[in-house]
Order: structure tokens, then sequence, then C-alpha cells
């Protein structure tokens, strides 16, 4: 009997739900020393001084440290493709141009000490005119890198068809904001660094890419890759935006070098609001047309890309839009185009979706607004849409190749589920009753690329004498659960107790190579190493029987019951794995598989989310009632981890339809800095999902599976907002922009009862 | 977030308490639950030279029942007064609305003195005492002084309180055959209210507070006195926003926030019976 897609509890958790986690602020570093960081308090300005001299002077400060002083290079584009002159400097370099913007470090004997001399740094700025709305940035009036004559920081755009919506009898067009929203990981950024007796920089990081950190920190500090040890410990979330490497890392790496001494940051949560990167924050500008009967002939969109101050990761999320642009729909032309802008806020980053979530909203809302026009019933519509199984794979207007799926059996199923047509009657009977509670009923059909990233991943398995099997994995769980689900991937293998098997991750010495953990690639590419390195161990365990028993290669047998080997037809006579171990320490050798497994390439799951909400129509509060979710990630090896992820997606993603979005004003200063003002979901806020897995297997790679990381996050936003706005729809409001606050909803509702046009909300 | 230097005392009486209160005048800050004090400290947005720890006072922790009165020691701790026999039976209202302030870990560790002694106009608990006509009482060097619900709250994070004072006691009286409604709208159950109104209708008569509509909590005179002069919940709650001054922010303008507090009002006196 297989373990695959069994319930095995997670062999994290006893140690989280006991003891507690290590993180990077939690571990020992006898003797050393504290950086924090002078931030910039303005948006956009010329730094005319930085005077230090009071804090230098404080007992327990050992240095102040500003870019000049650093003389490391900026950080390079990102592959090439983004602006060259808006990357990054290590600190602010003559100019700042967002709120939170590191200017200096400051080393001092504790972290007490530290946050005492920020307050001794002084800095004297010119204000410079502040960039804060990306439709103003694009118009290039105001720059922010006056060198590059430009805000844009990266485009796509291969032209348009002017014909694309000639023959369609019913067009429909919308402006959107997919708001700029945080990702607040519960461990906020955190490194520790020093130099080895041996001359190597040891770093700790809270990261998910731990190779990265380790290539980016020989690359700033010129080091050889092998004279940096990068060791991850617990990491408390990621969400995408711990991907990247900050420069706050290197500064670390450094100050380590610098002072020969231990070194330690972790950034404060206010830090963390304005320092770790932001996600979405896109204006979005759909269009779509088609028949009175529901068949889409044409779609278009066009993306506007707040990248922040800073071109980083965030400018280029837009490439990802693209390739999702016509969602799950089997639309005959569809185009995208985007421009990213540089603004004077928080850069952007990748945020659980990193630009599919940006699509499927899109497509969603305008689906729903088409629906309204053409007097169908939205379910109808996709319906009528979607492609069909027997289309794929499926190559898509902007070239995107979908691998397989099952689109209407998910759509179908959803409905089931959610009972739809008794939902609608009773919106109808709330309708006509008039009542100050409205039922609104929210559909998104999606489908997302997960492993959309060319990197292959190492895996390793190793059988020790003492009967223990280590698996080495190049992925860098942040919460994911990969110790659980590896070992799965192995004892099916081998046919071992899961508590014999240890899991290492995370430590760029014990793991010579890596990509990490994010966009949805662990289980497709570092699960499949894993995989792949357990079925080699078993074929070279198989030789080793074959000497020890003297019998033929193909007559080796391991019975997968009780982890043992022995000659076809001969039971009785068996070598356990410690045993062929054993042997083949004895031989002078391991008994070991390693493997570097390209990328298979990258996979497609889909789904459709159903959102029932009630809209308290005299305070336009919205309540979600039920979240129905039905996601295929092609076949399921953990049904409990898979679960856990769909279940953080769509606490996430309602998230993100009602309550977040990080504010700025006019002048560019947060509003949202803490967790007060930043509205954080939790689970009062939320019901019990009712979630559904159909399994349609990919051939793209040997274990069938798909992410299932962030479809949560990408299925359920839509829903959630179609759904609100739906239930205000029959009372002549059209579109409100997320996040639907209450002051948003009711504004919408108070200016369509009153005829003053679409709200955009309470601002 | 990290606070700057304090020096730290704790108190293991009131009347050391009120000593070091005379000694240190502004320059010190009572520190009870913590729960509005800490996180601005840690913003350094306070910056006390020195904190009074009166957390461990217990003969500040207690419900009792007098004859007319609930009496409220300062340090009960917001669960206390949700879960206490006597606030259930004879002010429930008063347990309703301490069992939804923040979440779990802030009702186990804030303190009905602490919250209204800070003074902020979102506070819940301020509205609710201000309708149910409740009394402070004060202790300083010259011994015990109340203080009427009405006459606490003078501006924006600012109380009554002497500056050598301390929060003792709360007494609320009983309102007697009452019934009552509380409303507040946020977009997070552990958030402040955007907007709130609590009415309570009892023989006494009828008392209506307003939460988060203005630098002080406030009592609306104006739809107390339409109560009682006979309109129903909906033409009294069209005063509700009279005489407020909300502040504007991205939770919702003037004008929104004037206009959820007459629907509020209008829910809670419905709930009240009127």
């Amino acid at each position: 009997m297989s373990i695959l897609g069994n319930r095995v509890l997670r062999r994290e958790d006893p140690k989280f739900l006991t003891v507690g986690g290590t993180y990077v602020a939690d571990l020992a570093l006898p003797g050393s020393v504290h950086v924090t960081f002078v931030r910039s308090s303005m948006a956009h300005a010329r730094i005319v001084s930085v005077d230090s001299t009071y804090a230098q002077a404080m007992p327990g400060v050992l240095a102040v440290y500003t870019n000049d002083d650093l003389g490391l290079p900026k950080f390079p584009t990102i592959m090439g493709m983004t602006n060259e002159a808006m990357t990054p400097p290590m600190l602010a370099s003559g100019t700042v141009r967002y709120v939170g913007e590191p200017i200096a470090a400051i080393v001092a004997e504790s972290r007490e000490i530290a946050e005492d001399a920020l307050e001794q740094v002084v800095v004297e700025y010119e204000p410079l005119k502040v960039v804060i709305d990306p439709v103003k940035a694009r118009t290039d009036e105001d720059l922010l890198f006056p060198d590059a004559g430009t805000n844009t920081s990266f485009s796509l755009d291969f032209g348009g068809d002017e014909t694309l919506f000639d023959d369609c009898e019913v067009v429909v067009e919308l402006t959107l904001a997919n708001q700029r929203v945080a990702p607040c990981p519960l461990e906020v950024r955190s490194a520790a660094a020093h130099m080895s007796e041996d001359g190597r920089l040891e770093f700790n990081s809270s990261t998910q890419a731990p190779h990265g950190v380790r290539d980016a920190l020989a690359t700033f500090l010129d080091l050889e890759p092998d004279q940096v040890h990068v060791v991850t410990p617990d990491v408390g979330g990621g969400f995408g935006a711990k991907g990247a490497v900050y420069p706050e890392d290197i500064v670390v790496g450094w100050c380590a070098q610098k002072l020969g001494r231990p070194v330690r940051w972790t950034e404060t949560r206010s830090e963390s609001m304005l320092g770790l990167g932001h996600g979405r924050a896109q204006v979005q500008h759909v269009r779509i047309g088609g028949t009175r009967e529901g068949a889409v002939l044409a779609y278009r969109i066009e993306v506007l890309q707040d990248t922040g101050a800073y071109a980083g990761f965030g400018a280029v999320l837009p490439f990802m839009t693209r390739m999702m642009t016509s969602g799950p729909y089997k639309i005959p032309r569809a185009e995208c185009a985007s421009y990213s802008v540089v603004t004077n806020s928080t850069p952007t980053t990748a945020y659980r979706g990193a630009g599919r979530p940006e699509a499927t909203a899109a497509i969603e809302r305008i689906m729903d607004l088409f629906a309204r026009e053409i007097d169908m019933d939205p379910a109808e519509l996709r319906r009528r849409n979607l492609i069909e199984k027997d289309d794929f794979p499926y190559t898509t207007p902007v070239d995107t190749v979908y691998d397989v799926g099952d689109y209407h059996r998910a759509l179908d199923l959803a409905l089931e589920v959610a009972g739809y047509d008794d939902l609608r009657a009773e919106q109808v009977r709330r309708r006509t009753a008039g009542d100050v509670r409205q039922l609104g009923i929210g559909l998104s059909c999606y489908v997302e690329i997960t492993n959309g990233l060319p990197d292959g991943e190492f895996g390793a398995v190793e059988v020790r004498p003492d009967g223990k099997v280590i698996v080495r994995t190049g992925t860098s769980p942040h919460g994911q659960g990969h110790v659980t689900a590896w070992s799965m991937l192995v004892a099916e293998q081998l046919g071992v107790a899961i508590e014999d098997i240890e899991v290492i991750h995370g430590d760029t010495d014990v793991v010579p190579r890596g990509a990490g953990t994010m966009g949805s690639r662990s289980l497709q590419v570092g699960g499949a190493a894993v995989n792949q390195a357990a079925v080699d161990v078993v074929e070279k365990a198989k030789d080793l029987a074959a000497d020890l028993f003297e019998a033929d290669r193909d007559d080796i047998v391991l019975d997968k019951a009780n982890g043992r080997f022995h000659v076809v037809g001969t039971p009785a006579l068996s070598r356990s794995w410690a045993e062929l171990a054993e042997a083949a320490a004895k031989d002078g050798t391991a008994l070991f598989a390693e493997v570097d497994l390209a990328s298979p390439g990258p996979t497609y799951p889909f789904g459709t989310h159903i959102s029932v909400v009630e809209v308290d129509t005299e305070t336009g509060k919205v309540n979600v009632l039920r979240h129905i979710a039905v996601d295929d990630a092609g076949r399921i090896i953990s049904p409990l981890l898979a679960e856990g992820q769909v279940h953080g997606g769509i606490a996430q993603g309602v998230a993100q339809a009602l309550l977040e979005e990080v504010v700025y004003d006019l002048d560019g200063n947060p509003l949202t800095s803490t967790l007060a003002d930043y509205s954080f979901i939790s689970a009062a806020e939320l019901p019990s999902y009712e979630t559904r897995f159909t399994e349609t297997p990919t051939p793209v790679n040997a274990l069938g599976a798909k992410g299932i990381g962030e479809s949560g996050t990408i299925g359920s936003t839509p829903a959630v907002h179609n759904a609100v706005c739906d239930a205000v729809a029959h009372l002549g409001v059209r579109h409100i922009d997320m996040p639907t606050t209450p002051v948003r909803v009711w504004s919408a509702i108070n200016d369509a009862v009153t005829g003053h046009g679409t709200a955009k909300g309470g601002r | 977030m990290i606070p700057a230097t304090f020096d730290y005392v704790r108190a293991g009486s009131v009347d050391e308490v009120i000593g070091l209160l005379g000694e240190h005048g502004d320059d010190a800050k009572l520190l009870a639950g913590g729960h509005s004090l800490l996180p601005l400290m840690k913003l350094r947005l306070a910056q006390p030279a020195l904190l009074v720890d009166i957390g461990r006072l217990r003969e500040l922790s207690y419900v009792t029942e007098e004859e007319d009165v609930i009496a409220l020691g300062a340090l009960t701790r917001h669960h206390d007064i949700a879960t206490s026999p006597v606030t259930l039976s004879s002010v429930p209202l008063l347990a309703h609305v301490a069992g939804q302030i923040g979440d779990l870990q802030v009702r186990h560790r804030g303190t009905i003195g602490g919250s209204i002694c800070h003074g902020d106009p979102a506070s819940d608990l301020a509205a609710v005492l201000l309708a149910l006509g409740a009394t402070f009482v004060a202790q300083g060097p010259n011994g015990r002084r109340e203080i009427d619900a009405q006459d606490f709250f003078v501006s924006f994070f600012e109380v009554a309180l002497r500056s050598d004072e301390l929060l003792v006691e709360i007494r609320v009286p009983r309102p007697l055959d009452a019934r009552w409604g509380f409303e507040k709208l946020t977009k997070r159950a552990q958030d402040w209210a955007i907007v709130g109104a609590v009415a309570v209708r009892s023989r006494s008569g009828v008392g209506v507070g307003l939460i988060n509509l203005g630098p002080v909590p406030l009592r609306s005179s104006a739809v107390e006195a339409a109560v009682v002069a006979g309109s129903n919940a909906a033409e009294a709650a069209a005063f509700a926003a009279e005489g407020t001054e909300p502040s504007a922010d991205f939770n919702g303008s003037v004008a929104y926030r004037q206009h959820v507090a007459r629907v509020l009002v209008r829910r809670a006196l419905e709930k009240a019976g009127v």
C-alpha cells in the first residue's frame, strides 16, 4: 500500500507546537554586535549630509557606515531586462527614493544601544518632487532617476492589433487596481554573520534561497562561493518576499568581515513593513469583447506595474501576468502590454502568486461585467468559454502552453458543493425583500503557472549502516512541510519507515546546490529530484544485493513492505538496507545517490473558487459566509500539506479582496506601517473553508504533480471580489476596487443610489 | 520597536504609587496591562523616565455588588469583567463589551482602569461607562474623590486625573430592568471601532454613548433627549451625529462616520427596546 496520498501528519509540528522553532534571532552568537539601519524619513530627497558625530561618540557604538564607506557596487539588473540606472545601491547614495530606505548602518555592542544611536544620526535632506502615483510616474513629468530620462523600468509591448474587437457585438472595459500589499511573514528579516577561524564567512539568514544568499555574498564581498557558508535555521514564512537578497544582508556580511566580530541584525516589524518587498501593485486596463450569446472573442489587458523606488523583481512581474493573459478561457484573440514604472515607495517583489493573481483578478472581474452586460449568469458564461479537456496541450494567444486540465469538472464540482442554484434563489429573495444584508455570490475560474522559472534542483539520498536514511534537498522550506513530503517520497521508494528518514535543507556546505523554494516549484522539481535519487539508490542497492546473494541482478527484489532485498522466489533469505549499507561501507563506498534534476518544465494548476458574502448595505461591511475551493494540482502527494497550502492561500487571498492595502499619502509617507493600521487578516474574519481537490496528473514530471503553494491566493481573491460587487450590483454598482473595505463599499452604494456614478471609495 | 531607556519601580501599595507620582510628576507613567502604553513606548512616541508598575496591586482587581452600584477595581482585567457572575447578571452590557475588546490575549492583560485613563476616543468601555452614567474614583495624597464619567474625558488622550492621582475604582449605577444594544463597525474583529454606539434604556432613563466620533468618548445628549421626548429609534438616531467631530482617514470620511453613527445608534436603540 502506498504512503503517497495519505494524510501523514507533519513531522515538523511536534517541535513547533512544543518548544517552538529556532529562528536566526534565537541563535546563540557569543560576543556578537548589533546592526541597525538609519532609514529615510523622506520619500524623495537629496541627502545634503549625514552627521553621525554624536552617534559615534556614544558608549558602545563601534561604527556608523554610509554607502561611501562600504565601497560596494549596486545590485545588478534582473536578468538584464530591467533599466540599469534603476538598480538599488547598498545604502542610499546621494538621493533617497522611499521612506524606509537604508541610509547608514550603525554597529553597536547591544541592540538597545544601536536603537538609541539611531536617534543621534542627523540626516539633512533637500526635498525633491515625490512621485507616488504610477499613472503619474508613467508621464515622466518628474523623474526618480534623471540620468535614465524615464521612469519606465521594464516594458512588454509587442504592439496591438487594431482590429482585435472588430467583430464583437459587445465590448466591455474596466480600469481596476490590484493594490499594493505587504507580505507580512510572522518572522521579519534577520541575519547573523561571523568569520570562522579558517577565514570563511559563516552566515545565517531568514531566506527562501540559501544558495542565492551565498552567491550574492560571494559576489559582493569578493569571495569564492565555497568561502561562504550559509545556514538557514527555521524560517517563519516568506511568501516570495524572502526569495530576494536585500542590501541589509550584504551589509551584515560586510560588517562581519570588516570588524572581525560576530554581527547580527533583526529588523523590527515597523521596519519590515517598509523594507521587505511589497507585492501586487498594478493598475490594469482591460477590454473584453464577444457575442450576445456569450462567446468571448477578444481580450486585451494593459498593465501598469508599480516597481517601487528601484527596479527589482517587481519590475518583471508583468512577465508572469502576460503569460496568463487569457486565463482558463478559449479566447481566439488576446493581448497584453505592460509598463513597469518606478515610484517613491518600497520596491515591489514576488508575493504569493507573483504576477499570476493579477492576471486572474483582471479577467475574472471583466468576465463578470461581460456576463452582466449580456444578461447571462456568470457561471454559464464561464462554462461556455472554458478550454475543453480535449484541447490540451493548449497554446494560448500569447503562446503559453498549458499542459493538461479539466476545467469544466472543477467548475461543475464547485457549483455543486456550493449549491449554486439555491444561493441564487436566496439572493433573489433578499433583493426582492430589500434586505439590509444582501447576498453576493462570486466565482473565479483560474489557471496559473507553477515552476515558471528554468532552474533545476539538487536531491540526494544516502542509506547509512545504522539504517538511517539521509535526504538532502536544494529546496528551502519555510513552513511548507518538505521534511514530511520528501520523507513520504523516499519511504515510498525505499520501503523504510518515515521515522528513519532525516531531511536536510538550508545548509550550503551539506547541500552543494539549490535554487530554493518559490514559485510553487518545490515538489515538482525538488521533490522529483529527491524521488529520482531514491529510485537511483534502490538500483545501487540491487547491485550490492546481487553481489551478496551471488544472484543475477535482474532477479533482485525490494520488498517495500519491510524494506528488505531478496532473490526472486526466496524471500526467507533477505538483506536489510542497513546490511547493504554496511556492505558498501566495507567496500569503502557509501550507499547513496545524488541527482541534479533539470527542470521538467512548468505546470498549470487550475480550479474554481466560489465565495458567498453578505454585505451590510447600510455600513458597507462585508462578511464572508462561505468559501468553496476546488483546486487541481495534478497528483496530490500529501493531502494534508496541500490543504494547508490552500487554506493559507485563501486567507491571504480574502485579505487582499477585503482588507489589505499599503497606503501612502501624496508626500510618500506610509500610513500603514504597523499591524494596527495594516489590516492583516485573522481567523475571526474567515469562515471554515469547503475545499475539494480534483486530480488531473500532469505528464510534465514523473510525480504527475503541479504546484499548490499559490493557487489558494490566485483563486480566492477574484471570487471574493466578485461576490462583493455581485451583492450590490442590483443597486447600480458596477465595480468597487479592492480592498472592498466598509467605506468603499458604502461609498459605491451611496454614489449609485444618488446617481454620482461609480465610486472609487473613501480616501 | 525598542523603547528608550526608562527606570522601573514595581509598586507594592496604592500609597506608594501616589508617593511616586507626587515625587516624579509627569515624568512617571503607570503601567497596568501595558496594552496601550507599551506600543507607544516601542514606537518611541512615549518616553517616560519612570514606569511605575501597578500590575501587582491585587487589591484593585475586583467586581463587587453594592446596593445600587456595581464597583469595579481599576485593575480588573477585561476578561474578568467579561466573565464575572456579577457583571453577567447585573450589567451584562459591560460583560458583553469587555468580551469583545481586542483579542483574547489583550483581554487577559488589559485593564478597565488602564483603558479609561488612556483617554482614547476609540475606547469601547469609555462610551459604555458614559452611557451607564458611571463615576470614577480617584485617589490622591489628600484621599479619594469621585469624578463623573461625563467630566472625566477632557480632550484627546487627556483625562481629569491630577498628576499625583490614581484611578482606583469605577462605580456603575445598577440599571434597573435595562435593555441595551451595542454596535461597533470594525474591519477586523480585533480592531478599534471605526465607529461604535451603545444604548441603554432602563427605569432610570436612557443613555447613549458614541465611540470614535470626536476627540473624546461621547455621550449623545441629543439622541437621549429625543428618546425621552418620545421619538422612535429611527427618529432619535437622526440626531446621532449632532455635536460629533470625527476625524477622517482611509477608514472613512467625516460624512461616512457620521452616517454610520446614525445607523449604529438606530440599531442599538432598537435592541434597547426604543
